[in-house]
């Protein structure tokens, strides 16, 4: 890239570069970094109430995140946040390795597994707030599909509630996430062994090693980025958690079982009295938690990429040298 | 000797492979199979037994029942229609110019520029929706659709992807030979460049408009009038008292609300998923 980008270098055309960037700049400051300052501000003040347009800031300016920190409901709802993300991730990584450990076996190669990729991956299409309408309904009570299939299998005498206990409701939320998100980590997997270089696996198979010593000796040392990535990534994703545990369940849930950090903050903003200050505080300590999370996610990929740029620059040299030797064209 | 157990165990092997596969293939279509059956009951016979594979005659009263209370299909409809193709094409329009700037041109802060898009890529729009919602209130732009649109014209996903992509795939010769027959720098990018990325953008525009088909949280924050409500918020009032026992309608409104992505999603499957796996490679 560098070695192109310096042929056609000239002073005049670089004024382009900055001129190209400007309408994202200039949208980001106004509707990313604008609004991210404002929620830090209102986080410091005494900003509540629907109809409310100004603010003071507050004597004591840490007074609503000690609040939020304090506050029950939210630590409630940080813990349900990562309850249900462990829940459904632990199972949906375990799942997604078995399938990639299958759909990549090279002594024995499973056909359909397109069809297969594009049935596991349909429901991460399709909008989160119709799923969690669709599966309120499918584990309705005391008329629903679930309740139909087990008391039919003789597995229940009366219908089950699912949306009064606490712990069923959180295993559904868990396990809605799980059955949207597999199949997305099911190929990103796949495609992470596909990337790793064919001749590992190749003299691995003259050494003799088996396809199971194959899978914990050469595939899940070389994919360690890739989970890492994967985990993280879920983990942000799961604690942004929003559209299921707030249209499952309206409200949280029996005893609040179903309210996330998301959850919580839009309740807290948009309903009841309108706390915004209080909203914009845990919107900054979740804001922090995420950064702290998405630095680890930054790290892994810029090593990712410098290593990718590395080899892209031996690649060069090495063509050029065969150029000099006259070996290529 | 040895070899008929080993052949023994891969047929085990392959036979469990598939049953397996077939299971969670069973399990992605179920639900939708059983809304879509229950979308053409009666609530009376969804009563009885909620879980049919088969459908029935009363999609129209359903229908009926359905349109003469507040769920509109296609005011939702034509409005995500509006806001999904708005953001799809600010996004992927000025993700690609953008990364074009990253890769062709020499700037002194071009480094520091990619890596502040790197660093606020993972930034969701949960954690500054309160400062949003206050802005926009300010501005007078709540229920107003572009406050939904303009925002992907920043869209640093994109911009990466599409600068991964250019990286390997644009060569700037073509670019300095335009230079010499006298296009202009604006009119390059837009009639050689462009065609160039086409795959790229094509696998971006699927992502951003399904992501802002589905999307739920900033459009509840923001539109209060109900002619403005797109798809997902109309959704969400199916959750409401008035439809607590009408089963057979809301089944078909959540029907009417998966239908065109189910049709997308089988017709672009193939570019989906090669999406879905390539943007793992391209991190």
């Amino acid at each position: 890239m560098s070695q192109s980008g310096k042929q056609v270098k000239s002073v005049s055309y670089a004024k382009y570069g900055y001129l190209f960037s400007i309408p994202f700049i200039v949208t980001f400051l106004i509707f990313s970094l604008y609004p991210t300052v404002f929620t830090a501000i209102i986080g410091f003040t005494d900003f509540k109430g629907v109809t409310a347009t100004t603010f003071n800031f507050l004597k004591d300016p840490f007074a609503n995140f000690v609040g939020i920190i304090n506050n029950v409901t939210f630590q409630n709802s940080l813990k349900n946040t990562l309850i249900i993300w462990m829940i459904n991730f632990i199972p949906q990584i375990g799942l997604a390795l078995l399938l990639t450990a299958w759909f990549t076996n090279r002594s024995r190669k499973i056909r359909g597994q397109g069809a297969f990729k594009v049935l596991f991956y349909l429901p991460n299409i399709i909008t989160a707030a119709t799923v969690a309408i669709l599966y309120s309904a499918i584990f309705g009570y005391p008329v629903g599909p679930v309740n139909d299939i087990l008391a039919s299998l003789h597995l229940i005498n009366k219908p089950f509630d699912f949306s009064t206990d606490p712990w069923a409701a959180k295993l559904v939320v868990a396990f809605i996430q799980f059955w949207m998100w597999y199949g997305y980590t099911t190929i990103i997997l796949i495609s992470g062994v596909l990337g790793i270089n064919p001749e590992l696996f190749e003299s691995a198979e003259i050494d003799g090693a088996t396809p199971r010593q194959t899978f914990f000796r050469i595939t899940l040392p070389c994919m360690r980025t890739i989970l890492l990535f994967t985990l993280i990534t879920s983990l942000i994703g799961g604690l942004n958690m929003f559209d299921i545990p707030k249209l499952y369940i309206w409200n949280g849930g029996p005893a609040n079982a179903t309210m996330t950090t998301s959850v919580f903050i839009y309740a807290q903003a948009f309903s009841g009295s309108y706390m915004y200050n209080r909203a914009a505080a845990a919107s900054m300590i979740m804001f922090v938690i995420i950064a702290i999370l998405s630095a680890f996610v930054f790290y892994l990929m810029r090593d990712k990429y410098e290593s990718r740029s590395k080899k892209l620059i031996r690649m060069a040299k090495r063509a050029n040298r065969k150029a000099k030797k006259g070996v290529a064209v | 000797m040895g070899t008929l157990p080993k052949i023994r165990n891969k047929k085990q092997f392959t036979g469990i492979v598939y049953a397996v596969s077939i299971v969670l293939a069973i399990l992605s279509i179920l639900p939708f199979w059983i809304m879509i059956a229950n979308a053409t009951r009666s609530t009376y016979q969804i009563q009885q037994h909620a879980i049919s594979l088969f459908p029935s005659e009363f999609l129209m009263s359903n229908l009926k029942v359905l349109t003469g209370k507040i769920f509109n299909p296609i005011t939702g409809f034509v409005n995500s229609l509006i806001v999904s193709t708005g953001a799809t094409f600010c996004a992927v329009y000025f993700s690609t110019l953008t990364a074009y700037a990253l890769v062709a041109y020499d700037w002194k802060l071009r480094q520091a520029f990619f890596t502040v898009i790197l660093a606020v890529m993972m930034i969701p729009t949960q954690v500054i929706s309160i400062g949003f919602y206050q802005f926009m209130y300010r501005m007078h732009m709540t229920n107003n659709l572009l406050a939904l649109i303009l925002p992907s014209i920043a869209a640093p996903m994109t911009v990466f992807f599409m600068r991964q992509y250019m990286l390997p795939a644009l060569n700037l010769d073509i670019v300095a030979s335009a230079r010499i027959d006298g296009a202009g720098e604006f009119r390059t990018f837009n009639s050689i460049v462009l065609p160039i990325t086409k795959p790229a953008m094509a696998t971006q525009a699927i992502f951003t408009y399904v992501s802002s088909w589905n999307s739920l949280f900033m459009p509840m924050i923001l539109l209060t009038k109900k002619e403005n409500y797109t798809m997902p918020i109309m959704v969400s009032l199916l959750k409401g008292d008035i439809y607590k026992t009408e089963y057979g309608a809301v089944y078909l409104a959540l029907t009417m609300s998966v239908l065109p992505l189910l049709i997308v999603y089988f017709l672009l499957s193939k570019y989906i998923i090669a999406g879905v796996a390539l943007g793992s490679v391209k991190e």
